[in-house]
């Protein structure tokens, strides 16, 4: 096997080659795009469906090591990465895992560790009968696609506006700012409520709706750090090169505005999680029967009154939790390490 | 000094205790990557009443000497070795208590940034008071009052008026003085002064360096001056200590060092500063060649070594050289194992003298350059608001510059050299007059109108080695973009080529092109940004203070690499500068700007000698130079630099000048006198008044312009 002949190859060169920019944002998109085909677009796919998550599996594992390998000095950073990753993986795997289907009833009620016809449950059922353990993992699949959907598509709406009103200043300035403090001044569930009372309930009227909330606070950010970096010398000899406003935002500002940026998206992400969950709770969001933790949570609202049957809730509520809480510890040990050098 | 008081010489003090002392002190700083020496070995003794001056580069561990002084190292920062006694007593012995009690009232600092010092939300006066109330509990209205005594020490005008400000209504010469008024209101016995000039003008500069040296008259105070300037050591000090690299390489008293420096790198300083002796064309720079090493790279043996060019194997590159006592009488430290051997007369660093260049045409034309800038009044509560006010940046520029010519354009801050460099880059337009470059007007003309062969023909070399490349992008991809945006080549190898030429041409290795900006050091990223420059074969170079920002060693090879290009090239070079030294060595005319108005502008020599506009007399006089043998007439003004938003009428200067004619110079502007063919001032002084000027610096002749040995 040729494979075996080439292994000799030092692992660290390897590993340090597969970091360069380049090759992230190749695998990125090789862990993402199949989870967004197999999630947004699954339903076109029919039988197939599940092979089109096959080149997302090593790509995410390869992620993680690289992920490791990049943040080993922050502590929190790996701890934060583990969860994430830990998620994203079941989210690429789950069809292929041995589970129950989460949608078929089975034995209503039955509690963790218990059996009932012939099957162990190992997280208990829930009110209709279907398996926790299987829904809460399937649940991970539509949480983090549409968060991190959502939270990239305010980013990239609030880093344009940002940068315009940073960097063109002036009338432009004026207005963008105006429009986003109109948008601020709302209650974040108001206008979630009312844009999805307006448009309808779907995954891509909740990305509408986490861009306008979110993508006004993130301009604020983008706008700040482009009036310090606008007036650096090498945005004044772009400009007298006569460079393009958009050339200058995009080539010099953007890259140096990444960093903080970064940070804060990992913060954000946890918000839109949450934001997800919500709304999905309030029935706003994402729709039966499909699993999904803020569903779960809404479902088990009423019977898990009853302590006995507290698990119900327990187990969407810890899996959204460590999902935030990871995506949050990454934002800190980013920051930190940012801040080392 | 002269001035210094007999009593209080350092030869009568053989018996008193010194104010500190420093024995072999070793400090470090600890971090991840371990521990990382930052001074070591460090010999200092201070005697009462004494200045001692530590002169050295960034990252030479002179800060962290003052840092251990005042007991302030921070969380990482220990001593490791040695001691540090304070009259007599060790203050590594010291509790907190005891120090907290020492810091402010017996040792004071004097920091760079003045408005870090001050606290922006109390009014000076009760900041001052603060001092003898924590320090001898006095009453509030002593306090005061000493605090009002004080601010009249340090000349500060009005100070019933400065003692009820904030710190942010008073200019930045008024806050240094403030802070080193507030230094002395403890009446401390030694006073620690980090750089305290080098974020001022250099006319404030001067104001408050003579003052220092009436501190130490008045007061006995003894100092530690550390700065990167030798010029200011040299008008300060009594005693200089040189640094480099973490040790003291050379001490001993100030004419001793100066004239009969023993050590190669005190030598190297010297030969890498522009003396008034120098010249471009005659005596050029000679800089250092190598960079300073880090702290974690230091090489063995001596730190100097792999600069040096008396280095031998065997001996420099091997154990801990020790400090030796040179015979020249004085207490003259060196640390260098070969001292003795060195012929010091016949081994003086000369460069090869070069041809000089004829200008060719002229090149750049600017007529009658007007720029004004109309600001919206923010007094909304005004009825009728929208009152407008008027800042004039630039009034009437005249002047032209020719074909391989250095123009240099001197002034501090405000004087609007940088609104003309904006006007002349195409990022403003001109409210009135011509800027013709070749045939073409640019006044009018801004950036994106301008065709790409115009844009190539004019470029800039900015100050801040830290702003002027993107930290994003790699150094050869920011040339390369250049390179294609003005259509110098096109073919992707073609590219690559001429990067790798620049590359060369500003000295640096090929594989430069691959790194990113913070893998090179100041010096280097400068050298980048002169390569970006020359990418598109320019015409005209606007140097906006090209080397103010980099250390002296560095500066000489800069300097020179920027001369070097142009003589090849024939590129006319507009140097814009504060620094006087620097512009007598590089340029060929010289146009001198206050606020916003050429004030004279002449051949250097035309400038540098009699007669001279009051303001170019004062800023003469105001630059420090590094040679004992210069003599210099001093003339020091009053008062602060007017806003440019608020100039004053007739004449700009005439709030500072010491020879205003009342009801003249105030009221009507100044006429433009035409004293030599190309040399104008504009003065309401008639030209035998100008020309009776006794001239500022007198340099012997040449011969003892060198020092002496």
């Amino acid at each position: 096997m040729s494979a075996t002949a080439d292994a000799p190859l030092p692992a660290p060169s390897l590993l340090a080659r597969l970091s360069q920019p380049r090759t992230l944002i190749l695998l990125l998109a090789l862990m993402w795009i199949p989870l967004v085909i197999y999630v947004m677009f699954g339903h076109m796919f029919e039988d197939s469906r599940d092979y089109v998550l096959i080149p997302a599996v090593p790509a995410t594992l390869l992620l993680y090591v690289l992920a490791m390998r990049a943040w080993w000095e922050s502590k929190i950073a790996v701890i934060g990465a583990t969860l994430v990753f830990f998620w994203m993986f079941i989210a690429v795997v789950v069809p292929f895992l041995p589970l129950i289907d989460p949608n078929q009833p089975i034995a209503p009620f039955t509690l963790p560790f218990s059996e009932k016809k012939d099957i162990f449950f190992w997280l208990g059922t829930d009110f209709k009968g279907r398996d926790m353990l299987s829904r809460a993992l399937w649940g991970c699949q539509r949480v983090i696609v549409w968060g991190v959907t959502a939270t990239l598509v305010a980013y990239i709406v609030g880093t344009a506006f940002g940068l315009i009103a940073g960097y063109l200043g002036g009338w432009w300035d004026e207005i963008i700012s105006f429009l986003a403090n109109i948008l601020l001044s709302f209650p974040v569930m108001v206008l979630f409520i009312l844009i999805l009372n307006y448009l309808g309930q779907s995954g891509f009227n909740i990305v509408i709706a986490v861009t306008f909330a979110s993508a006004p606070a993130v301009m604020r950010i983008v706008r700040g750090l482009a009036l310090d970096i606008k007036s650096r010398d090498y945005v004044f000899a772009a400009q007298t090169r006569g460079e393009h406003p958009i050339w200058i935002m995009v080539v010099e500002l953007l890259p140096n505005v990444r960093g903080p940026i970064i940070v804060d998206a990992c913060l954000r992400l946890g918000y839109t999680t949450v934001a997800i969950t919500t709304l999905t709770f309030l029935g706003l969001g994402l729709q039966p029967p499909d699993p999904d933790w803020g569903l779960m949570i809404k479902e088990a609202a009423n019977t898990a009154l009853i302590f006995k049957f507290s698990y119900m809730l327990i187990v969407p509520a810890l899996s959204v939790s460590s999902l935030i809480l990871g995506f949050n510890l990454m934002a800190d040990g980013l920051r930190e390490m940012s801040l080392r050098d | 000094m002269s001035e210094q008081s007999p009593e209080n010489g350092p030869e009568n003090s053989g018996e008193q205790v010194p104010v500190l002392e420093c024995r072999n002190l070793s400090i470090s700083y600890f971090v991840r990557a371990g521990e990382i020496p930052a001074v070591i070995d460090f010999n200092l003794k201070l005697m009462p009443g004494e200045a001692h001056g530590v002169v050295g580069e960034s990252g030479c561990g002179k800060s962290t000497v003052a840092l251990a002084i005042m007991q302030y190292l921070g969380q990482n920062g220990r001593i490791v070795g040695g001691e540090l006694l304070f009259n007599g007593r060790d203050m590594r012995t010291m509790s907190e208590e005891e120090l907290r009690d020492l810091r402010g009232s017996k040792i004071a600092m004097v920091y760079q940034e003045p408005m870090a010092s001050l606290n922006p939300a109390m009014k000076i006066g009760e900041q001052l008071a603060e001092v003898p109330v924590y320090h001898e509990n006095v009453s509030m209205e002593e306090a005061l009052a000493r605090a009002h005594e004080m601010l009249a020490n340090v000349n500060l005008p009005d100070p019933a008026r400065i003692m009820d400000s904030y710190p942010h209504q008073i200019s930045g010469g008024q806050q240094q003085r403030v802070v080193i008024a507030m230094a002395l209101l403890s009446n401390p016995s030694l006073l620690l002064l980090d750089e305290p000039t080098t974020a001022l003008d250099v006319t404030v500069e001067a104001g408050i360096v003579e003052l220092i040296k009436e501190i130490s008259a008045k007061f006995g105070t003894s100092m530690i001056y550390i700065s990167h300037n030798l010029g200011l050591i040299l008008e300060t000090c009594d005693r200089i200590t040189v640094m480099y690299s973490g040790e003291a390489v050379e001490v001993g008293d100030i004419d001793t060092v100066f004239n009969n420096m023993r050590h190669p790198y005190t030598r190297g300083l010297f030969a890498s500063i522009p003396l008034p002796g120098a010249d471009k064309n005659a005596h050029p720079l000679v800089a250092i060649p190598g960079q300073l090493p880090l702290p974690h790279q230091r090489p063995k043996g001596c730190n100097f070594g792999p600069r040096c060019q008396f280095f031998d194997e065997a001996r420099c590159d091997y154990g801990m050289i020790p400090m030796d006592k040179v015979d020249t009488g004085s207490e003259h430290y060196v640390r260098c194992s070969k001292w003795s051997e060195i012929d010091w007369d016949a081994t003086r660093p000369k460069a090869d003298e070069r041809p000089p260049v004829e200008p060719g045409d002229v090149v750049l034309r600017v007529d009658d350059l007007t720029k004004h800038y109309e600001i919206e009044d923010s007094a909304l509560f005004v009825l009728g608001g929208g009152e407008t006010k008027t800042v004039k940046a630039n009034e009437e520029l005249n002047f032209i510059a020719r074909e391989a010519e250095t123009v240099a354009i001197v002034g501090e801050s405000g004087c609007g050299k940088s609104t003309f460099a904006k006007v002349l880059m195409g990022l403003e337009e001109a409210t009135e007059g011509e800027v013709v470059l070749g045939n073409l007007d640019l006044a009018n003309l801004p950036v994106d109108k301008r065709d790409a062969k115009t844009i190539a023909k004019l470029q800039m070399v900015f100050q801040n080695p830290f702003d002027t490349l993107n930290p994003s992008h790699t150094v050869g991809g920011q040339i390369a973009r250049v390179i294609r945006k003005f259509g110098v080549e096109t073919d992707k190898d073609k590219v690559q080529d001429r990067v790798n030429e620049l590359l060369d041409i500003v000295k640096l290795p090929r594989d430069f092109a691959k790194r990113r900006p913070r893998q090179l050091s100041g010096g280097q990223k400068q050298r980048v940004g002169i390569a970006r420059a020359f990418a598109g074969n320019p015409e005209v170079v606007i140097a906006d203070e090209p080397v103010s920002a980099l250390d002296v060693s560095v500066q000489a090879a800069v300097t020179e690499l920027l001369m070097d290009i142009q003589r090849e090239h024939r590129t006319t070079l507009l140097f814009i500068s504060h620094d006087l030294s620097v512009v007598r060595y590089l340029a060929d005319r010289i146009v001198v700007m206050y606020l916003g108005k050429i004030m004279e502008q002449g051949t250097t020599d035309e400038i540098f000698a009699p007669p001279y506009h009051p303001y170019t007399e004062a800023l003469l006089s105001a630059v420090p130079i590094a040679d004992t043998h210069i003599e210099k007439r001093k003339v020091l003004l009053t008062g602060e630099l007017p806003s440019p938003s608020n100039p004053p009428k007739g004449c700009p200067f005439s709030t500072r000048c010491p020879y205003v004619i009342e009801g003249l110079c105030e009221t009507r502007e100044p006429p433009l006198r035409r004293m030599a063919d190309g040399h104008q001032i504009a003065c309401h002084l008639d030209e035998i008044t100008l020309k009776d000027m006794k001239p500022v610096i007198s340099v012997p002749d040449e011969k003892a312009s060198e020092p002496a040995e």
